[in-house]
């Protein structure tokens, strides 16, 4: 006994630098459960507000960019308008089917939820956008989130009160599927934590017909999505030697270096679906 | 001022120029700046050595919760700080050189020479750690060392313009009178 304390005591600044070590190591591993014990949660309100701080200075010097993305918006909103199309033969009579107006909003499935972003990286092998708009706004963890375009940029991971973290598309672990717009072919978007705005696309079989500048957008096959919202182009095409499968090249249609406002998409039966998800799960 | 408040003070300083500036700039996916680490090489000789991990540690994992995927900076913080008195033994010129300043700097390490071996050998112990533990989830080694070797050098190049700017003035303290 008296020999343990002496070991102890002898190389007690090695034992402590490896437990500080193995601490660090832990929380890398399971970053997520981090973020669900309370300390996270502290830490992201403080940090958050630090960043809300920052930001207000920083979205000063980006008015200009913010201005002429939300005027690209705009014209694409602008373009669906009814006025804009007109019947191609004035002898049949326009009949508006007054049932499908939904007035009440009971077959709206998606909502868009504004949101400000105060922190963005991309430079980091695994990256972080932070939102100050959180639980006490709607905001869940598993929601989608997309840039004032409308093209994808990440997924809510983890909500406190007042932010939200957002998992970027350039991150590790995010695994969002995506899809061929020309043939339909669905495979599954990575990144490899070198480029930011060039992300990965694999899974796609070699049979698919792809050209340089396809789109590729969300496949819908997710609760976080709706379908078909835009991810990013074809940049270049290589065939893996291994499998009868394509690796290709993408840069994502949202710019990650200027980050200033995006949407939280709200899907109002992401419950039910994880719900009977969880069911399956529970028993197999 | 009292060495506390001043370590109070270099440390939120160190970590908004991290958070604030540096990782702003993106200059190349190999080139990841880093210099909040001065903030260990610049505390007391006489720390004691337990303290010295806890106060890398606090600083590491206050940066990675700016970033929110903690663990890596700490990982590398505590590392430098495990090193560092080893390093001092190795490099002060002559025996109770540490007494007679506070800090570690051009003067009280006797020379330019031996505070930059210093600060090299402590920021490559720090960028390689950190990419290690990063290169590792992804699997790339020959990244991990173009990525190491390169941070390293912008790493040392802004410590050396860092200590050109804020010259610290020290006092001489002898025992003898």
């Amino acid at each position: 006994m008296r020999n343990i304390f002496l070991f102890v005591r002898r190389y007690f600044n090695l034992l402590f630098f490896l437990l500080l070590q193995v601490v660090s190591v832990y929380f890398i591993i399971h970053y997520s459960k981090y973020h669900q014990a309370a300390f996270g949660n502290t830490a992201n309100q403080v940090t958050g507000k630090v960043n809300t701080q920052y930001s207000n200075i920083e979205r000063y010097f980006h008015l200009k960019k913010t201005n002429d993305s939300l005027i690209k918006a705009n014209e694409g909103l602008y373009n669906k308008l009814k006025v804009d199309f007109e019947l191609p033969d004035t002898s049949t009579k326009a009949v508006i089917d007054s049932i499908m107006i939904d007035s009440i909003m009971q077959f709206k499935k998606y909502t868009y939820l504004a949101a400000r972003v105060v922190s963005n990286s991309v430079s980091a092998q695994n990256n972080y956008i932070v939102l100050s708009r959180g639980r006490l706004r709607n905001l869940r963890p598993g929601m989608g989130i997309v840039d004032l375009n409308n093209a994808v940029i990440g997924i809510t991971t983890d909500v406190s009160d007042d932010f939200a973290v957002v998992m970027s598309l350039l991150h590790k672990d995010s695994h969002i599927s995506g899809k061929l717009l020309k043939g339909g072919e669905t495979g599954t978007l990575s990144w490899d934590g070198k480029e930011p705005n060039m992300i990965t696309l694999t899974n796609i079989p070699k049979s698919a017909k792809i050209a340089k500048g396809d789109s590729v957008i969300s496949s819908g096959f997710s609760t976080s999505f709706p379908k078909g919202i835009m991810i990013g182009t074809v940049e270049a095409v290589y065939k893996e030697v291994s499998t009868s499968n394509f690796k290709i090249k993408l840069r994502t249609a949202a710019n990650f270096y200027n980050l200033e406002y995006a949407y939280a998409i709200d899907n109002s039966q992401q419950n039910a679906i994880n719900n009977i998800l969880d069911k399956i799960k529970d028993k197999h | 001022m009292s060495s506390f408040i001043k370590n109070i003070i270099r440390f939120v300083m160190f970590i908004l120029f991290q958070v604030y500036v540096l990782d702003k700039i993106s200059l190349h996916q190999m080139l990841a700046p880093y210099v909040y680490f001065m903030f260990i090489l610049w505390l007391p000789f006489k720390m004691n050595r337990t303290l010295l991990m806890l106060l890398a540690f606090l600083l590491g994992f206050t940066l990675d919760s700016f970033s929110y995927h903690p663990g890596f900076h700490a990982a590398a913080c505590v590392l430098i700080a495990y090193v560092r008195p080893f390093l001092i033994n190795l490099l002060i010129p002559q025996e109770g050189a540490e007494t007679n300043y506070d800090e570690p700097s051009f003067k009280s390490m006797g020379g330019m020479l031996p505070y930059l071996i210093y600060a090299a050998v402590l920021s490559f112990l720090h960028n390689a750690w950190l990419f290690l533990l990063e290169a590792w989830q992804f699997g790339d080694l020959w990244y991990f060392f173009v990525k190491t070797f390169l941070s390293t050098l912008v790493s040392l190049l802004l410590v050396l313009i860092t200590e050109l700017i804020f010259t610290r003035k020290q006092k001489f303290r002898t025992n003898t009178v």
